[in-house]
């Protein structure tokens, strides 16, 4: 290279081009040094100590924190490097339990496979003895401290692309864990359940909690008819899994495998996203027109929605009503086929494969239960299915192609295309111009790969802004924007992975933008070798309207399809106890100085609520506490009173109740959610 | 709680305490360390639903808190005793037999295993790595006291001394 800046590798003349870091310009020669720690778009954090490298002049340095320069000399295989590269491996596998056989990881662990690259045959050191209990509380995830190599991956990519921190390290020293505050389960924190913690971990100390077991056991019993739906985003990486992406026939294939594992119908969640955009169309249609609240967030991320519920109590309303493809085919599937198959609904089980774990958080939500029991009954991830697949023995590739089952096999191009971020923005576009009776317009920026891009779709009644994010953090952004009122988007999409559902957490593990790059136009190739393109020309879809739920967003499509969101605590845990103890029995009162109560000035009024009853000289009467949450955020502050809830409390109202609960005036109730004092 | 038994008029005024520190520093998260120090003053440790509201006041998660709480050992995550017993385990004191006292007090306050703290209240038992008084080694510090040339035996009395003026 002739490059005006440039360095020597290895003895080799490389140009710097402007690469931010020497461990990208090593790349760029083609040389692929070990990294655990190390993201282009995360932080660069320098802990895993594998990419060093001498420099000439500086001794050993680690490439990802090292600056190129001009003239630099730089050698990656001195003996010197390559002993401290295997010792640290070799550390790494005495660090805890790395016995790969048995883990869920085996076979894309980096750990496993750079020991295995750099001839790592034998660890000369003891490991640790004393087992940590695994946090098996999430329905998505399983996190096994043991397995850690503290690589801080998960931390970072929980923190800066998701904006949640949800994971962090503890201790210190030898003592160092990776934990949720406080050491709880993910479950008791504000975990969502995107599993790209899972994604980025290197070993399997993050993994897919799995059902593969329960849904082998519903096949098995033979009263079930076992049902199984297939997100878009499936078919554009399981492939990855079998050496077989460049396979066109892949769904065919799909079709054919779950058929040989022994599910009875194969159906599409793409026929559910087309129902999505019936629905969701025709509800931002409504809210423009009748000035409902705008803008209007898609809710088919389930981590994205479960993100609002926590942080955002008070933009709940914005977020769309409609379920998502998944709880729609489960909620039309469970209502439509035990009579159409002439079996009862308690023995049809729907089954999903999606390439996301937070489906098995949205799947075993209470809204998306009919007397009890789920519309969707389990839900594999693309990982779980290929290793099933792999399990039977079947051969993916050299299968024969099968097809999918009716009706809800059926689909146009904008179901599928759910499965790229701005996908469902997209098909919104062709709908509304379908309706106009246009041809859809092609807006080069719903397609880009940027995480945040906005741009204004021109109709006839004027222009519509519509936002397209990816990871929470990028959302996040922007709610915060549209409180401060500095953005003034009104239709706006959300998915919580990187380049949308195709970058899934359940996904075949990859740790590469070109391989996500893959999926994304394995998606857009489906839907242009599609005929159809606009979910209305989906004809199954019209006749559901016609013979069972009249028109979009009629009261029989709410009950169906469309659901509701409520605010959810962001940590588990006791109140703080602000009254003195003296065994005494004495009235309850709880002050809720959770997030959104505390941006409503609960502190303040605790603080005044504290001072009254010392000036009143009721201290003997009220046992005062501080709580977290009582997960009514969006009518904060909340202040609970001998079991009744007062919400949008203000000093003057707890004074009063305060005062007729001293009287007697005001019974003891369970707490109640429906007493409302407001 | 069990400071809330223990400590009861007081609590009220810790709680006020925090709102206090949380504006004497500004919200502002990058002085989180001695927000936590401050807070500990006032509960003599960190409770977790304290720590929880002071993420939640700095608008940080409550993960990155409890990651600061746990990394300095000056933070303690559970009650401490009104008595704070240290005994100093560096190199000088170890070799004039600091470990003798250690085992001699986990006996005489008959300290469950894996306690620091006796169940009521009155004692918590520490090691520390040196408290520069190697010319006084062993050395035990009892809150701000510090006796030098310590052994088993002295230390006990010492303990049995408190008891007497705790009215144990």
């Amino acid at each position: 290279m002739t490059n005006e800046k440039s360095l020597t590798i290895d003895g080799f003349r490389v140009g710097i081009d402007g690469a931010k870091n020497l461990l990208e310009v090593i790349r760029k020669a083609h040389i692929e040094l070990p990294t655990f720690c190390y993201h282009s778009e995360l932080s660069v954090y320098g802990a895993c100590r594998l990419c060093m490298v001498e420099v000439e002049g500086r001794g050993l340095v680690t490439a990802c924190t090292t600056t190129p320069e001009a003239g630099m000399k730089v050698k990656t295989q001195t003996s010197e490097v390559r002993e401290l590269r295997k010792m640290n491996i070799e550390l790494l596998l005495a660090s805890g339990n790395h016995d790969c056989p048995t883990c869920g990881k085996s076979g894309s662990c980096k750990l496993q496979s750079l020991a295995e690259r750099l001839g790592v045959d034998k660890v000369r050191f003891k490991a640790p003895v004393e087992q940590k209990p695994l946090d098996l509380t999430s329905p998505s995830l399983v996190r096994d401290p043991n397995k850690c190599v503290l690589c801080g991956d998960c931390v970072r990519f929980c923190s800066e692309i998701q904006g949640i921190g949800v994971l962090d390290f503890t201790h210190r020293g030898s003592q160092s864990t990776v934990a949720p505050a406080f050491n709880k389960g993910l479950a008791e924190v504000d975990c969502v359940a995107c599993g790209q913690c899972a994604a980025v971990c290197p070993v399997g100390a993050i993994l897919v909690k799995t059902e593969v077991e329960r849904a082998y056991a519903a096949i098995q019993d033979p009263k079930k008819t076992v049902i199984v739906q297939v997100a878009p985003a499936v078919r554009a990486a399981i492939g990855e899994t079998f050496n077989a992406v460049n396979d066109t026939f892949t769904m065919g294939r799909i079709v054919s495998a779950l058929r040989r594992l022994g599910f009875d119908k194969v159906y599409d969640t793409s026929f559910s996203a087309d129902l999505t955009i019936w629905e969701e169309a025709t509800e931002f249609v409504n809210r423009k027109q009748n000035g409902g609240k705008l803008p209007l967030f898609t809710s088919c991320c389930p981590a994205w929605v479960k993100m609002a519920e926590h942080d955002f109590p008070e933009i709940l309303d914005h977020l769309s009503t409609c379920r998502s493809p998944q709880q729609m085919f489960g909620s039309v599937a469970k209502d439509v086929l035990p009579k159409e198959l002439g079996i009862a609904r308690e023995d049809l089980v729907v089954v999903s494969i999606m390439p996301c774990t937070a489906k098995k958080f949205e799947a075993a939500r209470d809204e998306f239960k009919t007397q009890g029991s789920p519309d969707v009954d389990l839900v594999l991830t693309t990982q779980e299915l290929a290793r099933m697949i792999q399990d039977a023995g079947i051969q993916f590739p050299e299968l024969p192609v099968d097809s999918l089952d009716q009706p809800f096999g059926t689909k146009t191009g904008a179901g599928v295309i759910f499965a790229n971020s701005g996908g469902v923005t997209e098909a919104v576009i062709r709908y509304a111009a379908g309706r106009l009776g246009e041809d859809h317009p092609v807006i080069e920026e719903v397609r880009a790969e940027q995480n945040r891009r906005e741009f204004v779709l021109p109709t006839p009644d004027g222009e519509i802004r519509m936002a397209v994010v990816h990871g929470l953090a990028k959302a996040k952004e922007l709610v915060q924007e549209i409180k401060a009122g500095t953005s003034q988007v009104e239709f706006i999409e959300v998915m919580a992975c990187p380049g949308g559902c195709i970058g899934g957490a359940g996904q075949p593990v990859t740790h590469s933008a070109q391989t996500r790059r893959r999926r994304t136009q394995v998606i857009r190739d489906v839907d242009t070798t599609h005929d159809l393109h606009c979910s209305q020309q989906n004809h199954v879809i019209k006749e559901l309207y016609k013979e069972r739920l009249g028109a979009p967003n009629s009261p029989e499509a709410h009950r169906l399809l469309h659901t509701h969101y409520h605010s959810r605590k962001r940590i588990e845990g006791a109140g703080i106890a602000l009254s003195e103890f003296t065994g005494e029995v004495k009235i309850p009162v709880s002050v809720c100085i959770g997030t959104a109560c505390h941006l409503r000035g609960a502190q303040d009024l605790l603080k005044r609520i504290l001072k009254h009853v010392d000036d009143a000289d009721l201290v003997d009467r009220f046992d005062i506490k501080a709580t977290f949450c009582m997960e009514s955020c969006d009518r904060g502050p909340t202040v609970r009173v001998n079991g009744h809830v007062l919400r949008r409390a203000t000093f003057e109202m707890v004074r009063d109740t305060l005062a007729s609960a001293a009287a007697g005036a005001l019974p003891a109730v369970e707490a109640c959610d429906d007493c409302v004092h407001a | 709680m069990l400071t809330a038994e223990l400590e009861a008029p007081q609590i009220a005024r810790q709680f006020t305490s925090v709102l206090r520190i949380l504006e004497a520093f500004h919200h502002d998260s990058s002085k989180l360390v001695p927000i936590l120090q401050a807070v500990q003053e006032e509960y003599r440790y960190l409770p977790e639903e304290v720590m929880t509201f002071v993420a939640t006041a700095l608008d940080i998660p409550p993960a990155r808190v409890f990651g600061v709480a746990t990394f300095y050992s000056h933070f303690a995550l559970e009650p401490k005793g009104k008595y704070v017993v240290r005994i100093c385990d560096g190199t000088a004191c170890h070799v004039k037999g600091s470990q003798d006292i250690v085992d001699a007090l986990t006996e005489r306050l008959k300290l469950p295993k894996g306690k620091k703290t006796t169940p009521d209240m009155l004692f918590t038992l520490e090691t520390v790595s040196c408290l520069g008084a190697c010319g006084l080694a062993p050395a035990v510090v009892i809150n701000e006291d510090v006796h030098g040339q310590m052994d088993a035996e002295r230390t006990r009395a010492l303990i049995d001394q408190i008891c007497v003026e705790e009215g144990q």
